[in-house]
Parts: C-alpha cells; sequence; structure tokens
C-alpha cells in the first residue's frame, strides 16, 4: 500500500469551533483528506470539506505554554539549588564539599528520563504514607509540579558545576585581599566572588538555560501535555506529520533565539566597563 | 607591635619557612628582602593569617594569630595589605572598592565612608578617578588605589607584599612615594620588596631571607654598609649594580 | 520503609534487561561512530573556505541543538517511513535520528578542538609543502583529537543516557524492558530504583575513567 501524503499547513490553525466556523464552514467531526484516522488504520478517504476536527492551533498555543512555565519554573529551582551546591564545592570544609560532589555525581550520572519516572512513580512510594498519599491524590497536576522538580534538580547539578567553575577562574589573590580586609568568609563570596563569577559563566548558564527548554519535552512520558507532547498527539490525530512537526521544531527555535537574546542583553548590562573579555588575567 | 617568633611552615612536605624569628616596633618601617622562592611572601601572608602555619607564635599588637578563639576577620580589619597585582575588585567602582570594608566591616554609615575614601583619594592623587573601574586605570593608579582601601581601615600596621613587582618602570615612583609619605606619617610598615632605594630612604630596618630563613636582620646603614652573612653580600652585589 | 519491597523482580528477569541493555550499547555505539565521523565532516565544512559549505553546515547544527532529542526521534520515527515510501523498523529510524543529532554535538567539539591547533603548527606543515589537506590531516586531526578525548568520552556518556529517550516509541532498550517488567509484574520501585543504581554506576564509571585520561593527557 503506497503512502500518500496530503499537505496541509491550515491543519494548525485550526481554532475551536467557534472561531473556526467562518473559516472552515462548520463543526463537526469531518476528517482529514488522505489516510484514515481510525486507530484500526483501515483506508477509508473522507470528503475534504471542513478538516477542523481539533482546535489544533489551541493545543499547540496550551503546549507552548506549558513549555515556558515548567521551564522557567524549573529554571528557578535549578539556579538557587546549583548556587547553593556550587559554592559549597568550593569551600574549605571537606564534608560540605564532598556533600556537594555526591549531590552533582548523583543527578548527572543518571538520565533525566529515569530521574523523572523516579519523582513521579518511586518517590510517592518511599515518602511516609500521608505525603505519599497526598502526592498521588490530592496534589492538583501532579504530572506538571513533578516535572518542574525534576528538570530543576537534574539542572542544578549542572549550574552547580558552572557555578564552581566560575568561581575556581578567579584569582586567588581576589580571595586574599577581600579576607585580608576582615570581610568574612560569607562576605567574600556575596560582595568579591559571586558578582565577578556569575559574569563570566553567563555563556554556559544560556546554553544551560535553553537546555532546560528542551528537556521539558521528557515531561510528555509522565502526561505533561507541553509542546513536544501536543505535536505528537497532532500529528496522530491529523496525519499532517510534516506540518506540525515543523511549525514545533521552528518554535523551539524561536525560543532558543528569545532566550539568546534576552541573556545577551543581561550580559551587556552587566558589563564591567573596561574589560573585554572577563577571567583571570 | 608585630612579632614573629620561630615560625616553621611546610607545604606538605616541603619547608617553606624554617624558624623565623623577628618583630616590627610601633612606627617601624622594616623591610625584607631575599631572591625569589625565599618565603617572604609567605612569611608577610602568615602575619595576618592568609596563610596558616604549623609551628611558631605571631602576636599582632598582643593578638595570637594562630590561636585557636582568634577573630581572624577582626585582626585582619586592623592590619592593611597590599598586594603585588593591586586586587582591586574588577566590578566595583574605585570608590565602592575603598567603601566596601568599611561598611561591611567596619559597620560606618555610607555618607562616612564616602567622605573617608575622597580624603584618601585626594592623599594618593586620584580623587577624579572615583567613579571608575579598576580596569580603566593604569597599574601605577590601581595601586595607589589599593593603598588607599588599606588605609581606609585606620589600620596600626600596613603589610606590602612587592607593590611595585608588577609595575611598568614609569609608574614605580608614583607608587613608592605614597609609600615614602606613609612612612614619614609615622605608620608601622612590613614591606617585601626588591626596590632597595626605598630601604634606604624610609627604612628603619632590612631582613633579608634566603631558603626561608632569616639570614640577616640589622638597621638599614649596617645592612648596607657591611652585611654579615655571605648570601646576603651576594643578593646585594647582584641588586645593586642595576 | 523498603521492606515491603521485591527484589527477586530483577533477578527472574535479568535476561530480557540485558536484552535491553545490549539495544542500549548497540544505540550508543552506532551514534557515537557515527556521530564523530559524520561529526568531523561537519566540523569540516564549517571551517572551510567555502561559504556554502560553511553555511549549510552551521545550519544543520543550529537546527539539531535547538531541538529537543524526542522532537528528533518523533521525526524521523513518524516521518521517515512517509519519505521513504514504505516503514522502516523503529530501530533503524531511532538510530539514523541519533546519529544525526549526535553529530551535531560532536561537530562543535572536534571544531573547538581542531581551532584549539595553534596556526604555527599549520604553519609548519605548510612551509614543509604540504597541501591543506594533508595539513589538516597529518597534523591538526591528530593532534587535535588527542586534545578532544575527555570531551568526546564526556559526550559519549550523555549520549549513552540519551539513548533511554527511545522509550518514547517504544524501543525496548534497557529503560523500556525495565519498564515493562514494572508494568507487567506491577513492581515499579524495584525496576526503576534497579535502573537508575544501573546507569549511576556505569555512567560513574566512564567519567572516572574520563578524569583519568585527562590526567594522561594533560599537556
Amino acid at each position: 500500500m503506497a503512502m500518500k501524503y496530503n499537505w496541509d499547513w491550515s491543519v494548525v490553525l485550526c481554532r475551536a469551533p467557534e472561531q473556526a466556523a467562518a473559516v472552515t464552514g462548520g463543526s463537526g467531526a469531518q476528517l482529514p483528506g488522505g489516510v484514515s484516522a481510525l486507530a484500526g488504520g483501515a483506508a477509508q478517504t473522507f470528503d475534504t470539506g471542513a478538516h477542523c476536527a481539533q482546535p489544533y492551533f489551541d493545543w499547540i498555543v496550551s503546549g507552548l505554554g506549558w513549555t515556558v512555565v515548567v521551564s522557567i519554573f524549573a529554571w528557578m529551582i535549578a539556579f538557587t539549588v546549583g548556587s547553593v551546591v556550587g559554592v559549597a564545592r568550593t569551600l574549605d570544609q571537606p564534608w560540605v564539599r564532598r556533600g556537594a560532589t555526591a549531590y552533582v555525581e548523583l543527578f548527572r550520572n543518571v538520565p533525566l528520563l529515569v530521574q523523572m519516572f523516579l519523582w513521579f512513580f518511586v518517590v510517592p512510594e518511599l515518602l511516609p504514607k500521608e505525603t505519599g498519599h497526598f502526592l498521588k491524590r490530592q496534589l492538583p497536576l501532579p504530572e506538571y509540579w513533578t516535572a518542574i522538580v525534576c528538570l530543576g534538580f537534574y539542572h542544578a547539578s549542572r549550574t552547580a558545576e558552572q557555578v564552581r567553575a566560575g568561581i575556581e577562574s578567579i584569582p586567588r589573590g581576589q580571595t586574599y585581599a577581600a579576607l585580608a580586609m576582615g570581610l568574612t568568609t560569607p562576605q567574600v563570596y556575596r560582595y568579591v566572588l559571586l558578582p565577578v563569577s556569575y559574569r563570566i559563566i553567563i555563556p554556559p548558564l544560556t546554553s544551560d538555560f535553553m537546555g532546560i527548554f528542551k528537556n521539558s519535552s521528557v515531561g510528555l512520558t509522565i502526561g505533561v501535555l507541553e509542546l513536544t507532547a501536543q505535536s505528537r498527539q497532532i500529528a496522530e490525530y491529523t496525519f499532517n506529520i510534516f506540518e506540525v512537526f515543523t511549525v514545533t521544531t521552528v518554535l523551539y527555535m524561536l525560543i532558543t533565539l528569545i532566550v539568546s537574546t534576552i541573556m545577551r542583553f543581561v550580559e551587556k548590562r552587566l558589563h564591567i566597563p573596561g574589560t573585554i573579555a572577563l577571567g583571570g588575567n | 607591635m608585630i612579632e614573629v617568633d620561630k615560625l616553621s611552615k611546610w607545604y606538605g612536605d616541603f619547608q617553606v619557612l624554617d624558624q623565623c624569628s623577628t618583630s616590627v616596633a610601633k612606627g617601624e618601617v622594616v623591610v625584607i628582602c631575599g631572591p625569589s622562592g625565599s618565603g617572604k611572601s609567605t612569611l608577610i601572608k602568615c602575619i595576618n593569617g592568609l596563610e596558616p602555619f604549623q609551628q611558631g607564635v605571631i602576636t599582632v599588637n598582643g593578638v595570637s594569630v594562630g590561636a585557636e578563639g582568634t577573630d581572624l576577620p577582626k585582626l585582619r580589619a586592623s592590619i592593611g595589605m597590599v598586594f603585588q597585582n593591586f586586587e582591586l575588585f574588577p566590578h566595583m567602582t574605585v570608590l565602592d572598592n575603598i567603601c566596601l570594608a568599611q561598611t561591611k566591616v567596619l559597620n560606618r554609615d555610607h555618607i562616612e565612608a564616602g567622605e573617608r575614601a575622597m580624603q584618601l583619594l585626594n592623599r594618593v592623587g586620584l580623587a577624579d578617578q572615583a567613579p571608575k573601574h579598576p580596569a580603566q586605570l593604569s597599574g601605577g593608579q590601581q595601586q595607589r588605589v589599593a593603598i588607599a582601601r588599606a588605609l581606609a581601615m585606620d589600620p596600626i600596621a600596613m603589610l606590602f607584599d612587592e607593590p611595585t613587582s608588577a609595575l611598568d618602570p614609569e609608574m614605580i615612583n608614583e607608587v613608592l612615594d605614597v609609600m615614602v609619605a606613609l612612612a614619614q606619617d609615622g605608620m608601622t610598615m612590613m614591606v617585601v620588596t626588591h626596590e632597595m632605594g626605598f630601604a634606604r630612604k624610609v627604612a628603619d630596618r632590612v631582613v633579608f631571607m634566603d631558603d626561608g630563613r632569616i639570614e640577616e636582620d640589622a638597621k638599614t646603614d649596617e645592612f648596607f654598609g657591611a652585611p654579615r652573612g655571605e648570601r646576603a653580600q651576594l643578593f646585594l652585589s647582584k641588586i645593586l649594580t642595576h | 520503609m523498603f521492606g515491603a519491597f521485591d527484589y527477586q523482580v530483577v533477578i527472574r528477569n535479568l535476561h530480557l534487561l540485558w536484552d535491553g541493555m545490549q539495544i542500549t550499547f548497540l544505540l550508543t555505539g552506532v551514534a557515537i561512530v557515527g556521530g564523530i565521523l559524520f561529526g568531523t565532516i561537519l566540523a569540516l565544512m564549517r571551517l572551510s573556505r567555502f561559504m556554502v559549505l560553511s553555511f549549510l553546515a552551521g545550519r544543520y547544527v543550529d537546527a539539531f541543538r535547538s531541538t529537543p532529542l524526542i522532537l528528533v526521534i518523533f521525526w524521523f520515527y513518524f516521518a521517515v517511513p512517509i519519505v521513504v515510501g514504505r516503514p522502516i523498523g523503529d530501530l533503524y529510524s531511532v538510530l539514523i535520528a541519533f546519529t544525526l543529532f549526535e553529530a551535531a554535538y560532536y561537530s562543535e567539539i572536534i571544531r573547538a578542538g581542531i581551532q584549539s591547533i595553534r596556526m604555527p603548527q599549520i604553519h609548519a606543515g605548510l612551509a614543509l609543502g604540504l597541501t591543506r589537506w594533508q595539513t589538516t590531516k597529518t597534523i591538526v586531526l591528530p593532534q587535535a583529537f588527542r586534545n578532544m578525548v575527555p570531551v568526546l568520552l564526556t559526550q559519549a556518556i550523555v549520549l549513552f543516557q540519551d539513548t533511554s529517550l527511545v522509550y518514547v516509541v517504544g524501543l525496548k532498550d534497557f529503560l523500556t524492558a525495565a519498564d515493562l517488567v514494572a508494568a507487567r509484574d506491577n513492581r515499579v520501585v524495584e525496576l526503576y530504583l534497579f535502573t537508575a543504581v544501573v546507569y549511576f554506576i556505569l555512567c560513574w564509571l566512564g567519567s572516572l575513567l574520563v578524569r583519568r585520561l585527562q590526567r594522561q593527557y594533560a599537556i
């Protein structure tokens, strides 16, 4: 059986019936032309009048929205936890250092998907009964919270490494000078090491930030209806696979572009006058 | 004021300081010189506890540096230190560099700190550079700001770790002039340096170190006139032919 | 807390899990080899003097690096059969997807490695009478690869973890096999923990190896 492909870019513009009525000329379960949409796959052709069986456009927008929301919340966790762990890796106390190293190694050496399953399926079972019960039954939108927490802690380990590298790239003399003035160690980090370190690591932080947006797609395995999930769903409904996936890919590229533009703006604002590039002398 | 008694330090198995003993009295200016690797930078960093040490006793104004309960930040706030690479904080303006420790350690309010900072910048001749960032200044200017930054804490003594070694020749004098003025005002100073002209001019004593040991510790005239040790003589002859 | 769990389920299903692991190793191996080969070509294209090659390679790398891997897997799983005209096995579409995806990442590593070889080295080769291509082949690439080994290996470890994503198309790799057993025997906790532990040990050992090599290769 030869597979015939019907190109139809307008599929992605399908809105909910009230909006779509004017465009498609009617609501109703008319299915896309070409290959049948029946699960069984028996070949049937339908009259291609109105082709919007579902509000695909709305699905895409909703998916995009969830991708952005999940990613941003995950980033907030990743940045705070990662900064703490990264700083901890540079401290003198050996147990603090080892604990932080253990964190990084743990979250770095297990695939994100496995971590996602652990958070969603295993953690509720291992917690005390009431907490587990709450997580499984009563927490609204459990997949989304899980995805945020999972992505957050995963990317925190990468952020931690970048923060550590940034701090370690600052010459020791700076720490000595700060200590020599009587600043305590927390003050040294707060006023001297971290302000410079964060500026140094803006590029790798940016690419990690973009990574979160891409990794949010892993949430689809536990039911997060983010962008990739929605596009896969549309593809299964309409069989207009190329169009849908192309739009989705373009949207991800757009996200990447926006993120890098924002970060370039941030970098400019934080630029230290007189320097060409930061880092060690 | 500063007493160093039988100071010894090891990095692992390698001994960097061997039974060093010396002192700096109030108002005295002591210059420490010696070949590279002699331990002079390490010695001066031990005085304010930046480098830990295994044996010996260091007291500053009666406070023991190596003792268990010593409040090191408080001690360090009372001693000023100037570094070879200036170590100004690049992300802050000159003014903020000088105000940072005043506000965060001495708890002075911003206005008082700012006034003191401008006073000191005037003293070192750089009042107009206050709003600039370190990267916009020359090396000599940065080092003078660093001196002002240390003085802003109203220290009882100043430590200098090769303050002119990283400077281009034409800028060395502007920094030395500030240090000479400081000495003549009566500041207690311990200076690690190769600048023998400076030593001859303002130092009360010269300490010569080699291989982690203090080989010579004499009044300036004695040191330059007739050093007792062979190594000191050798060192002087190498340096002074410039 | 852990007492109520039945860890024997892992032992009983070891053969299924091992079959899955073999698929994982296969995917990883093919993607590494293919990714490095194609990645090298892409890197050379980006660094070439011909603007067309450089542009095409650049857009390829940008495209694959801004797209999530799951989406790339879907692309090749759903779209390739349409292009080719007939259904392709899961395994082949996934192999293609991974190789092309990793090639983009490898090409960036390799490009950085090549660019780290200082110009004087290249000049020395040219001065001896070697052509540009000979210089690249005999002087630049060997040195570049030697420097890059730690980073290439780290990417390989990342790749090894990424293969778990074939779960989304149901290909029976290690994770999917574990998941199937978990669902069938209703032993989710034991299987997922086991999977996590296995991945952790393998990846951690891999990273120790990388660190050892970094010390040995350090110039």
